[in-house]
């Protein structure tokens, strides 16, 4: 085994391997058993009605897609500073995830605003900078695959991910200053959970839960495939060479 | 069974519909790129331990 | 350092293309625009400063693979990263001279195209100023991302991609200088956000840039 010099990847696929299927379990019993829970057993807010039902959607997406982009700058960091070539191929398997969880936050959003504010979308700041940070998640899929050497993809998109780091954060605060005054309360009840009955609480809780062991369970089989695939394309090469 | 949704029961139901499309679509492209690439790397192994 | 600057000045002055591309696209630009919203003056004077920040920022984008791209093809690149000079100055040179060559005219073209746009009096001192203290970021930002794509065969989409989110926050601060000292409201709050954006981009980027650069000519 030893001859492809990736002991840490054998390591790494033997014991996700071992971890998976659990991980896995725990995530569609957490997310089924949130999701039915929010959405069968809750009573219907008093002001929001029952869009109040979305939340078991949103809040997990919205917070797993900002912690995908930090495990990636993480991932990133590691491969930068260690030459881990497991961190840098999980890097690029949380991206997709990423994207997509970025893309639920956005879409059950416009849905959400539909109703409450009476438009699909507004250029609210919250709103808005989570469709910047999905630019900044496509960029960085696109780079990834653009580049044939994979060390220097690798190098290439970690960097971008350390400076779209900087930079999303930067337009973060921008865009609250930029709409600021324009709508003031339109984000009221986002992410007030401090003031959130606990009957709403629980079953959010739970699914939070559940988008986390989703994400976690992605990454493990997204990282194994990017490392066979890795791998195969070695072989080939080497195969070529010889 | 179903709970009373009033008159929001379109962008409720439709919130859920394309959350649980969206992760469906996600996890099943993973598991079908796993599968391929296993049984792919699986093959050259195999060609390159015949080979030997 | 200096001579490098002024080769690639002297280049881009020679090769046509940098000044003049730059300029007509950012006339083009501003030209199209009261084609699709309608020519009314009140709403032309409403969305000039944001029309021109647009303008300038996409004949910026234009401009940004010639910085690295024709000088990686003809091997000059590779020259450079043996010469004495440390690549943080090489791409810092690097974005100086786009900047002065497409940056510095289109600032200096902005208040003629502000009266196509009826940009009311007050705005155009502000105009000029808030251009003048955001190309540079754009420069240097751009340089980052035509550092990333310069191997590759067609990096002009994907450069556009990435470099375009991170323009975000200097377009914001910019075209708020803009729009407010317009309608002649106080900018500093805006004006101030803006030079950071520049000066941290200017004193941080670099690095990353040469980083990239040197990945990419491994």
């Amino acid at each position: 085994m030893s001859i492809w010099e990736y002991a840490n990847p054998v390591k790494f696929i033997r014991t996700t391997d071992k971890i998976l299927p659990w991980v896995s379990i725990a995530a569609v019993v957490c997310l089924v058993g949130g999701l039915v829970w929010g959405f069968f057993f809750t009573p219907a807010d008093y002001r929001q009605g029952s869009t109040v039902k979305i939340f078991y959607l949103h809040v997990p997406s919205a917070l797993m897609a900002i912690n995908a982009w930090m495990m990636m700058l993480v991932a990133s960091l590691i491969w930068i500073v260690r030459r881990h070539h497991v961190s840098a191929l999980a890097a690029r398997a949380a991206a997709p995830v990423g994207a997509v969880m970025t893309l639920i936050a956005l879409a059950t959003g416009a849905l959400w605003g539909q109703p409450m504010w009476g438009t699909w979308w507004a250029w609210d700041p919250r709103l808005t900078s989570f469709l910047i940070l999905f630019l900044f998640y496509l960029g960085y899929m696109a780079l990834w695959s653009a580049i044939e050497n994979d060390d220097t993809a690798a190098d290439l998109t970690s960097i971008l991910c350390l400076v779209g780091s900087v930079f999303a954060l930067l337009s973060r605060y921008a865009v609250n200053f930029w709409n600021q005054g324009l709508h003031q309360g339109a984000s009221m009840s986002l992410d007030a959970e401090e003031n959130v009955a606990d009957v709403f609480w629980y079953p959010a809780l739970v699914c939070i839960a559940g988008f986390v062991l989703l994400f976690i369970a992605l990454v493990f089989l997204r990282t194994q495939t990017e490392i066979r695939a890795r791998r195969a394309r070695a072989l080939l090469a080497r195969e070529r060479a010889a | 069974m179903m709970p009373e949704l009033g008159k929001y029961a379109g962008v409720v139901l439709s919130s859920y519909a394309v959350s649980i499309g969206l992760i469906a679509v996600l996890v099943g492209a993973s598991i079908l790129r796993a599968r391929k690439v296993r049984a792919e790397l699986e093959r050259i192994e195999e060609r390159i331990k015949r080979g030997d | 350092m200096i001579a490098l600057l002024t080769r690639d000045l002297r280049l881009a002055v020679r090769a046509g293309g940098g000044f003049g591309l730059g300029l007509a696209f950012f006339l083009i630009v501003t030209v199209l625009v009261p084609f699709g919203v309608g020519p009314e003056t009140a709403l032309l004077t409403k969305i000039a400063p944001g029309i021109l920040w647009i303008g300038a920022l996409l004949a910026c984008l234009l401009s940004l693979d010639r910085i690295l791209a024709l000088d990686w093809e003809d091997g000059s690149l590779d020259l450079l990263a043996t010469a004495p000079l440390p690549m943080e100055g090489i791409v810092t040179i690097k974005a100086l001279a786009h900047w002065i060559t497409t940056g510095l005219p289109l600032v200096l073209a902005a208040p003629a195209l502000g009266v196509l746009l009826s940009l009311p009096t007050e705005g155009y001192l502000w105009l000029v100023v808030s251009l003048a203290v955001g190309t540079p970021a754009l420069s240097v930002i751009g340089t980052f991302g035509a550092a990333l794509t310069v191997g590759l065969k067609r990096g002009g989409l994907l450069m556009s991609l990435l470099v375009l989110p991170m323009y975000v926050p200097t377009l914001i601060f910019g075209a708020e200088v803009a729009r407010r000292g317009a309608e002649g409201l106080t900018v500093q709050t805006p004006l101030l956000m803006l030079a950071g954006i520049s000066f941290g981009a200017l004193a941080l980027l670099p690095f990353a840039s040469a980083g990239v650069l040197r990945v990419n000519l491994r």
